[in-house]
């Protein structure tokens, strides 16, 4: 009805009002089809719009499915700059890390008068600072603008004292580690929020900080019932200094150490080097201050012959008086598996051990085959990530064709397979400790509470055989030099060639050592790895050079510290006699 | 009720305005007085003044946007031309003075004091330029000696500088994205789209390098860590926040925090406080005006109020999409206001007088065009009816 009104009742203005150009073009057909072209057009933009309509409404409805994430920062600004976190203490009570009040300056440009003598007052007394880009920040009609976040109390009287209106300082808690890099891997780091990016910082935001500070609970003046570690300040500082020492001394580019003990899976120390101070994280950024502990995986070399005897033992297929022959090259797959300190003779698998004999190891592997080997290095946990609380927890690479004879004899001498130097640590605890796989912590823990979470992965009878070829090793075998009177330290040596470009290197190489102490009735596993260690004069490269010396090192220094009493022979007739000389 | 025979000024817009769109447009006024209670006291606190100061401004604002939007809806089409005309003519001396004894806030000279009210001439000059541009466009289309084309370009250029130099790179893209449309819809030859979508992109580009801003907004859009992500970090948090139904009117916690939760982040407070589904429903409410002024510009056979109502309703679209694609995170960063809804005096009434053109624009007219087609055959001579 309207439209045939309308039209009818319009149809009187027509020739003046819009008929226009169609009478005045010459052509109507032309304009007819550009009006339609231009009709075309406008329902392009129409279908544009709709399009685009629809993507707004659908990504509404996309974030509709969002889970809402609360933060204490809507009620309290001021409460996320300001986070408390608990102090972290060593197993002594010594601080690790702790909180200190800083101050923070902030300007309100909106309420600064003279912007060119304000920039050039803090300039005067933050150089750092420069006057251009504090003119730029403070010009302008902000509320509020950081210009430097903590500052030292010096500076801040400074500044206090050049009496700029609009420049106020906030309160804020900084993170402070009074030990500086000793345990920075460890600890971690937080950013300049206060919130943990690394380490066990980022272990306590993730159980429950996180969500303290969340509902507002970390604002200042707020302490928290501080955090005890496992680690003993005392000893990790020795663990460190000694890897120093022996990246010094043997020119080595990297070293990694860890100390654990074995009942109760608590990690005593553990350091990387090189590493980082946490008071500065941004070092931590650099990609070779990794935790080569925990986050770095490496071909270990023969130190897994530790856990191919292990397997052998706890098999049943083997005991120690069994015969393998090494007189000559184990030819496998077209490759040929040879010997470092090759005897050439048929070999006893406890010689196998301490002449640490790759043709023995994958001879020995290979009776129990392949997929009671993959079983058991999955039972010692080498085929997960470690458990534990630290972040930075690397996956173990594994071989990447099939697990076929091959891949069983290389991985039979630590090659052909990377896991993190804390893998074997934790798996050989299990071995020295009765047999028991005990997840390690980096909080104290007592022995009940670690053998209820604990499983055992070997049988008794195996873990003494492996006590037994440790310590025989010590006296007997490559690990003489790693030994330290009184301590009856055992353990295994690795040397493992680099992969350089594809294929493995005759001279780089990557040396650890496995041990453990006291072997009459075990304590501690230690664990050294050295990067690339260089010959001395009149020594090797082989681990017994470097890696052996800096693990009797470390015991040497910390045993006492441990707890563990030296135990001398007893006096006999040539004693005394040297005494007497 | 008004009688179709009354042949009255008043009777004639009765039955030949879009009586439908007048109603959406007016509903989404409604709306933002509604949603400016949410989403102003929290800034007016913030910068120190009455809780309401906001609201009871925007209350005051609503009426003269009403009257405006109304009385422009009356204009014929030659007039809405010969005001556009004038309109730009005022509104880019105004920008030149304002370059000259503007006011600075944010760092750009937007504003005049004009009267106890703070005016933004490039909010009234978006109007007045598509008008203007698509009138220049047609006339050039249906009759080549006149260099409409040229004029248009060089008019983009000249509206472009001055704001430039405000500096006001929103307004800008926002006229150039406009012309284009403007452009396309005149019958733009397609070797012309090619040099636009070249110059778009080359423009942006140039943005992005010599600007510092500009990259900063998209490096933070890009998710490498700009210094803008606040904003919008708050804005989607305050959308999760309000979920499907809103935490309800007034109670919203995010917005708080929110800067401009008045004018460019309202979007936001309203999935905050009335939920996504309400937030949906804006959006239909939106595409509903964008649409159904296309569809009724669609009609008109006259090409100038074709091009000239699809233009702005474009402009309004655009600025919508924009606004709303900000506020989700779908864009870079870009201080758009949200037409009708934000908060903003020049804003509201500018865009009051842009829909009420696109009223007028789109009001039933005698027309031609179906008599032309059935009864002159193609060869014929034309009959007038």
């Amino acid at each position: 009805m309207r439209v045939t009104t309308s039209e009818a009742g319009g149809g009187i203005a027509a020739a003046t009002v819009t008929a226009e150009p169609a009478w005045v073009a010459p052509a109507i057909p032309d304009a007819a089809d550009a009006g339609r072209a231009g009709r075309i057009r406008v329902m392009l933009i129409g279908g544009l719009f709709l399009l685009v309509y629809s993507v707004i409404a659908g990504r509404l409805i996309m974030l509709g499915f969002d889970d809402v994430v609360p933060r204490a920062t809507w009620a309290d600004p001021e409460a996320a700059i300001a986070a408390a976190r608990p102090d972290l203490l060593d197993r002594n009570g010594e601080i690790l890390a702790t909180d200190i009040k800083t101050s923070s300056l902030y300007a309100e440009p909106r309420n600064i008068i003279d912007v060119d003598e304000a920039a050039f007052a803090i300039n005067s007394v933050l150089p750092e600072l420069s006057v251009p880009w504090l003119q730029n920040r403070l010009e302008g009609n902000r509320g509020f603008v950081w210009l430097k976040r903590e500052i030292t109390p010096r500076q801040q009287e400074a500044i206090h004292n050049l009496g700029i209106p609009g420049i106020g300082f906030l309160t804020e808690n900084q993170r402070f580690y009074p030990g500086g890099p000793v345990a920075s891997h460890l600890l971690g780091a937080v950013n300049v929020d206060n919130q943990g990016i690394a380490g066990i910082e980022m272990y306590i935001d993730r159980n429950g900080l996180a969500e303290l500070q969340q509902y507002g609970f970390t604002g200042q003046g707020t302490s928290l019932e501080p955090v005890r570690l496992s680690i003993d300040l005392r000893v990790q500082h020795i663990l460190r200094d000694e890897l120093q020492n022996a990246m010094e001394l043997y020119s080595a580019i990297a070293a990694a150490g860890v100390i654990l003990d074995i009942h109760t899976g608590e990690v005593l120390a553990m350091s990387s080097l090189p590493d980082f101070d946490p008071n500065q994280p941004a070092q931590a950024l650099d990609p070779d201050r990794l935790n080569r502990v925990t986050a770095g995986v490496y071909e270990l070399g023969s130190v897994f012959k530790t856990l191919t005897l292990a397997m052998g033992l706890d098999s049943g297929l083997v005991n120690l008086n069994n015969i393998f022959d090494a007189s000559h090259p184990l030819r496998i797959g077209g490759f040929s598996i040879g010997d470092f300190h090759g005897k050439n003779r048929p070999l006893t698998a406890e010689e196998v051990f301490i002449y640490s004999s790759n043709i023995g190891a994958g001879r020995m592997a290979l009776v129990v085959g392949p997929q009671g080997q993959q079983e058991f290095f999955r039972r010692m946990g080498l085929m997960d990530r470690v458990p534990g609380e630290l972040p930075e927890r690397a996956l173990p690479l594994m071989p990447s064709s099939r697990w076929g004879d091959l891949t069983t004899v290389t991985a039979a001498f630590g090659h052909g397979f990377s896991v993190t130097p804390f893998h074997l640590a934790v798996a050989t605890a299990a071995l020295m400790n009765g047999g028991i796989l005990v997840e390690p912590t980096f909080f104290p823990r007592d022995e009940a509470t670690a053998l209820a979470r604990g499983h055992r992965v070997v049988s008794e009878e195996t873990s003494q055989e492996m006590r037994y070829l440790f310590r025989l090793n010590s006296t007997a075998g490559s690990g003489r030099r790693a030994d330290v009177d009184g301590y009856l330290v055992g353990g295994k040596t690795g040397t493992a060639e680099k992969i350089v470009n594809g294929a493995y290197s005759g001279s780089l190489v990557l040396n650890s050592y496995l041990a453990a102490f006291p072997m009459d009735d075990p304590q501690y596993v230690v664990l050294i790895v050295l990067d690339e260690p260089k010959a001395l004069p009149g020594g090797g490269t082989t681990a017994a050079y470097n890696a052996g010396p800096t693990v009797s090192a470390v015991i040497r220094r910390s045993a006492p510290l441990l707890g563990v009493a030296p135990r001398f022979a007893p006096f006999d007739g040539s004693t005394v006699a040297a005494f007497q000389l | 009720m008004v009688s179709r025979a009354d042949r009255g000024v008043i009777a004639e817009w009765w039955w030949t305005v879009d009586k439908t769109l007048l109603a959406a447009l007016i509903f989404l006024l409604v709306g933002g007085v509604i949603l400016s209670l949410g989403g102003s006291p929290a800034v007016a606190e913030r910068l120190g003044y009455d809780s309401f100061h906001f609201v009871s401004r925007h209350v005051i604002f609503f009426i003269p946007t009403v009257v405006v939007l109304v009385a422009t809806s009356f204009l014929t089409p030659r007039l809405a031309r010969r005001i556009s005309l004038i309109l730009l003519v005022g509104m880019v001396s105004l920008c030149v003075m304002t370059l000259l004894i503007g006011v600075q806030v944010n760092g750009s000279r937007r504003w005049m004091d004009v009267a106890g009210f703070s005016l933004q001439p490039s909010e009234f000059l978006k109007p007045a330029f598509i008008v203007v541009c698509a009138w220049l466009f047609t006339e050039n289309a249906r009759n080549a000696d006149v260099p409409g084309n040229l004029f248009a370009t060089l008019l983009l250029g000249i509206v472009c500088v001055l704001l430039i130099a405000q500096p006001d790179f929103g307004q800008t893209m926002l006229i150039g994205i406009s012309w284009a449309i403007v452009f396309f819809l005149a019958g733009m030859p397609w070797t012309w789209i090619l040099v636009v979508a070249v110059a778009a992109v080359v423009g942006v580009i140039g943005a992005y390098t010599t600007i510092p801003h500009v990259a900063g907004r998209i490096d933070s859009f890009l998710g490498s860590g700009g210094s803008d992500s606040f904003q919008i970090e708050t804005a989607l948090a305050s959308i999760v926040n309000g979920g499907w139904l809103g935490v309800g009117p007034g109670e919203g916690t995010v917005k708080r925090i929110l800067p401009d939760s008045h004018t460019d982040f309202i979007f936001a407070v309203a999935a905050e406080e009335f939920g996504i589904v309400v937030c949906v429903g804006l959006v239909a409410v939106f595409g509903f005006v964008v649409i159904r002024g296309l569809s009724r510009a669609l009609r008109n056979e006259d090409a100038f109020g074709r091009v000239a109502a699809a233009g702005l309703v474009s402009l309004f679209g655009i600025q919508s999409v924009i606004n709303m694609a900000v506020n989700l995170h779908l864009m870079p960063s870009k201080g758009m206001t949200l037409p009708f809804i934000s908060y903003g005096g020049s804003s509201m009434l500018a865009i009051a007088f842009g829909m009420g053109l696109v009223l007028a624009l789109t009001r039933r007219q005698p027309q031609t065009g179906h008599i032309r087609r059935r009864a002159v055959p193609r060869s014929g001579v034309p009959n007038p009816a």
